[in-house]
């Protein structure tokens, strides 16, 4: 290995750009939705009805036990077997969303479990029921207190999408391999990969911190 | 699916427990000892050990273990599938288990240590009478843990051809030419080794505030 092999490896840095965007794409879109979709499943985790609340931790504690690589498998290879096809796009696409919807669900769980009572009380006294009481008073507090731990589950998300390179989805992983393959070059190559990975979780951790220094900021 | 597809997924089981395994065990003195330099102040060996677990807890498992099976051939050490993956999976389960003990003992009651020291403890003995016995049990819950998350990466090592559940699933599906039930057969082994180490994860936390209680 030397020196040549860096250049080589990005003198292809279209393709290489192409998968890093691709990886983030994936990363903006599976994030944004499944903390919207976790949003909305954490009531039902609370929810005192045993049935709601049963079958969603039954759900959330599912997508716990399970690789997911396996995940990915099942929604591209086994639903096909049910009559639904997807492509491999949508498959990593939902695939990355159904498995982290759980973790941030049960992410913000734990954090409205630490939200001392009164302040649910004060806001169903006031009459915010409902959605209302969900979105005025309860996330707000919950999701400034679950900034650190929904950054954690970010960087799961970007680990989790180079999974999806075995599928054939030309994130950045599978877009380095290419190029590794042609050239056999694969030390400088997967070393430019990961420190790419390194780069994107370094700036989602500069995000939660700022994002945590505004939540003591508003909370002070 | 016939019996012989149910042992061969079977044993594809015992490939992902044995190579977890393994890396855990591999993985808790490398990140003992990466904690242990990062607690002592040793100046460089410090920021190299920062900087290594920064980049290794935010490597995907599948970049990380591609890099090992294919890149380290090209210095002339030729490895194995199963050598691969063992490498890759002990080098993250070290990062890991670096930033559990790290906080264990950071957590750790700095007036024991010094009290050690009064009594003129040589720094050896200090950490391992005095530091060691408390920080491993605190930090026990958090090691099984990271076996959970190993176990639960472990099907990138399928990626160089190493057979594990995931994988022998697969194979089970391109034979019968339906992919579903062995999938599902793979879903409910990992599900059943996953589901006992938290078993065993919640039992050691309330070994650990049963102790604390009592102090």
């Amino acid at each position: 290995m030397n020196l040549s092999d860096f250049i080589t490896v990005w003198q292809h840095y279209p393709s290489i750009l192409e998968g890093f965007m691709n990886t983030l794409v994936f990363i903006l879109i599976a994030g944004s939705v499944s903390l919207l979709l976790g949003i909305l499943l954490t009531p039902l985790l609370m929810s005192n009805r045993v049935f709601i609340g049963r079958s969603a931790s039954f759900y959330c504690e599912c997508m716990r036990c399970t690789p997911f690589l396996l995940l990915v498998y099942l929604i591209y290879f086994g639903l096909p077997s049910g009559g639904i096809q997807l492509s491999n796009w949508v498959s990593g696409i939902v695939a990355l969303i159904i498995y982290n919807t759980a973790y941030m669900a049960i992410i913000l769980k734990g954090a409205w479990k630490d939200l001392p009572h009164d302040t649910i009380e004060a806001g169903r006294a006031f009459g915010f029921h409902g959605f209302g009481l969900l979105r005025r008073i309860i996330m707000p507090p919950v999701l400034l207190r679950a900034t650190p731990m929904i950054g954690n589950q970010m960087i799961q998300i970007v680990k989790d999408s180079a999974f999806l390179g075995i599928i054939a989805v030309t994130e950045l992983t599978a877009a380095i391999n290419a190029i590794q393959s042609t050239y056999f070059i694969p030390f400088a190559s997967f070393l430019s990969a990961v420190l790419m990975y390194w780069v994107i979780c370094l700036a989602i951790e500069l995000l939660t911190n700022l994002f945590t220094r505004y939540a003591e900021v508003r909370r002070a | 699916m016939n019996a012989y597809d149910y042992w061969s997924i079977l044993q594809g089981a015992f490939a992902t427990v044995g190579v977890s395994l393994v890396g855990i065990v591999i993985g808790i003195p490398l990140g003992l000892g990466l904690a242990l330099v990062r607690w002592a102040r040793i100046p460089v060996a410090r920021q190299l050990a920062f900087v290594y677990v920064s980049i290794i807890r935010s490597c995907p498992a599948v970049t990380l273990i591609l890099l090992v099976y294919f890149g380290l051939p090209q210095f002339g050490i030729s490895l194995s599938p199963l050598l691969a993956a063992l490498i890759s999976l002990s080098v993250t389960a070290a990062a890991f288990n670096c930033e559990i003990w790290r906080a264990a003992l950071l957590a750790f009651d700095r007036q024991q240590y010094d009290a050690a020291l009064a009594f003129g403890m040589p720094r050896r003995m200090r950490v391992m009478r005095i530091v060691l016995p408390q920080v491993w049990q605190s930090s026990l819950p958090g090691l099984v843990n990271e076996m959970t998350m190993l176990v639960k990466s472990s099907p990138a090592i399928a990626v160089i051809g190493m057979v594990e559940i995931t994988r022998a699933a697969q194979r089970v599906g391109a034979r019968t030419y339906d992919p579903l039930p062995p999938l599902l057969v793979g879903l409910c082994l990992y599900v059943a080794i996953i589901f006992l180490l938290v078993r065993l994860q919640r039992r050691l936390e309330r070994n650990v505030q049963g102790q604390e209680a009592a102090v």
